[in-house]
């Protein structure tokens, strides 16, 4: 039994040494950021120049970092996002798009948008309203549904909840001002970090920080919300409350991202599966491990975006495009985690 | 002897439902022995067993648990007392036996906290008391349908109960992982944790029981002493075909007698 001890312990520790591991590798890929654009010339800047540039420390202060920050806290949140609902719908193919979140967060805003005018709080709260409302329909609508099994219903309905507010967000593209509000929407539709200022930053950052603090604080009780209802409620859980409490903080993270990036596509569903496969199934550390790739990833696709060609390339298409990629390969090998 | 649970007229409809599925029961259950709970399909067991557990709430009748109203239990008590093996359950992410078996630990647990060194030692212990040491790392994706079953016995042991309840524990066994079940059953009876279960299986109620009620369309038929209430005639009447019952070296043997 000692042995089986040391065993576990071994375990832990190696986790512990790969957290750390991707933690240092973040903090390296966010040095790398700030100093590559195309400003002076397309590549890296010279750290050593920077004190006798003036516009370039500008260029660092004011529009890069802002930018890496959002970046950075919004991939962790979006990967934390789509990690709780994996684990909560005990699904590992869902991500807060796949419940028609994100659809109706986007609806939300750009309601918000037509009848506000840009301002970022009128477009959070908005998205967060129609976000959650269309997580509650898409839950409502699977549980309805009469053939099937449980994974099954809730991608369907998600997919039937999606597209009722994706048609909604149509109609309101048709009846925006095309002058103001139509070019606000499409811009923000794109799901992009081109537009970020230390403002945009810290009108999101409190409601994200908060949300990823208290995952993080409960990440190895997530575990149990895996399980089955009634075993959960064996073991001591009060299944709904924390269930709801869950998504609600899952949704609200997602939806402040989502208010100020866009639609910004499959890190919640990607990453939670480079977690798992790095660090196992144990939220303890899985769940901390999917916030550190997330903000790599974030961050990798955002900076190759605004670098590599004069146009920027928008995040959300290099998010879409790497991660679908890797959805294929994930899915195609042999060893998955998925079992429908 | 007291009793672990007294049943009192307990009633249970489904919503929407006409017709009751548990009507009018009255049962106790023994501390320290193990009750089995024998009744052919759709006769209300399971809805007995949601019961027991707190899951549903009997619409007349109470239901008490060491002297207590089982409502006025809370989650985090009622985990420290009682445990279910259920009869399967399934896991798309692919935790180690150890962590798995550590979610047991919840009850004992903060809500912000994760299990400490004394809570991995509870579940190697766990683990060791239905003898799965060997797979403790594994992951539970690649088990076979025996040590999943163990694995869950496992888990519920970690609850450190003062009741077991089991969801059908043998159903989907071969008799070698049966038999290894039943043996592990008796040695936690041994240990005097009370046992309540379901089976389809009279010859596990026969090994193991000291007490057995029987159940059908809602209502108890019988209950009382295995010797008792395991007979031909009573098993006859509770499944509708001939049954008979007979002692082999002082074992009682249960069998059907036509096809």
């Amino acid at each position: 039994m000692q042995g089986k001890q040391s065993e576990y312990t071994t375990v832990t520790r190696l986790y512990r040494r790969r957290l750390l591991g991707s933690l240092v590798l973040l903090l390296a890929l966010i040095t790398l950021s700030v100093l590559a654009g195309r400003y002076p010339k397309a590549g890296f800047s010279n750290p050593f120049t920077l004190a006798s540039d003036q516009l370039m420390l500008q260029v660092i202060l004011q529009v890069r970092l802002p930018r890496i920050l959002l970046a950075v806290t919004g991939g962790a949140a979006l990967a934390a996002a789509g990690f709780v609902f994996q684990m909560l719908f005990a699904n590992p193919l869902v991500e807060p798009g796949f419940l028609g979140v994100s659809q109706g967060a986007a609806f939300g805003a750009a309601a918000a948008i037509t009848l506000f005018g840009f301002s970022p709080i009128a477009v959070q709260v908005s998205a967060t309203v129609f976000g959650l409302m269309a997580l509650i329909c898409s839950y409502w609508l699977a549980k309805q549904f009469r053939f099937g099994g449980w994974i099954l219903r809730l991608i369907l309905s998600g997919i039937a909840i999606g597209a009722l507010f994706s048609a909604g967000l149509s109609i309101i593209k048709l009846v925006a001002d095309p002058t103001t509000s139509l070019q606000d929407i499409t811009f923000w539709m794109m799901g992009g970090l081109w537009n970020s200022t230390w403002s945009t930053a810290w009108s999101v950052m409190p409601t994200m920080w908060v949300s990823l603090m208290l995952l993080l604080a409960v990440r190895w009780r997530i575990n149990l919300l895996s399980l089955d209802e009634r075993t959960a409620h064996a073991i001591g859980i009060s299944v709904s409350r924390e269930k709801s409490l869950m998504l609600l903080v899952a949704t609200v993270a997602t939806t402040a991202i989502i208010s100020v990036a866009g639609l910004v596509s499959w890190v919640g569903l990607i990453v939670p599966h480079l977690a798992r496969r790095l660090l196992g199934s144990d939220s303890r550390f899985a769940l901390p491990g999917s916030m550190i790739i997330g903000s790599m990833f974030m961050l990798l696709c955002d900076t190759v975006g605004r670098t590599i060609l004069p146009s920027e390339i928008p995040l959300g298409v290099l998010t879409s495009l790497i991660g679908a990629a890797l959805f294929m390969i994930i899915l195609t090998r042999r060893q998955t985690e998925v079992e429908l | 002897m007291n009793d672990a649970y007294r049943l009192d007229h307990v009633t249970y409809t489904y919503p929407g439902r006409e017709h009751p599925a548990v009507l009018d029961l009255s049962l106790s259950i023994p501390e320290g022995r193990t009750t089995v709970l024998l009744g052919p399909n759709g006769a209300g067991k399971s809805t007995l067993m949601d019961l027991l557990l707190a899951w549903r709430r009997p619409e007349t009748g109470t239901i008490a648990l060491f002297n207590e109203d089982l409502g006025s239990y809370t989650k985090r008590h009622l985990g420290r007392t009682v445990s279910l093996v259920p009869q399967e359950e399934g896991s798309r992410f692919s935790f180690s036996v150890l962590e798995y078996v550590l979610f047991g630990r919840s009850p004992y647990l903060h809500e912000l906290a994760a299990p400490k060194k004394h809570d991995i030692q509870i579940a190697y212990e766990a683990i060791g008391q239905v003898g799965i040491e060997s797979i403790a790392h594994r992951s539970i994706t690649t088990l076979s349908g025996g040590e999943h079953q163990l694995l869950l016995l496992a888990r519920a042991l970690a609850q450190q109960p003062r009741v077991l309840l089991l969801d059908e524990p043998t159903s989907s066994l071969d008799p070698g992982n049966t038999a290894r079940v039943v043996r592990i059953l008796k040695n936690l009876s041994e240990q005097g944790i009370t046992l309540f279960f379901t089976t389809h299986d009279p010859s596990v109620a026969a090994e193991c029981a000291h007490k057995v009620a029987m159940i059908a369309r809602s209502s108890l038929l019988h209950s009382g002493d295995t010797d008792a209430v395991l007979t031909s005639e009573l098993l006859t009447e509770l499944y509708g075909t001939e049954m008979e019952t007979f002692r082999r070296d002082g074992r009682l043997i249960v069998s059907r007698t036509h096809v």
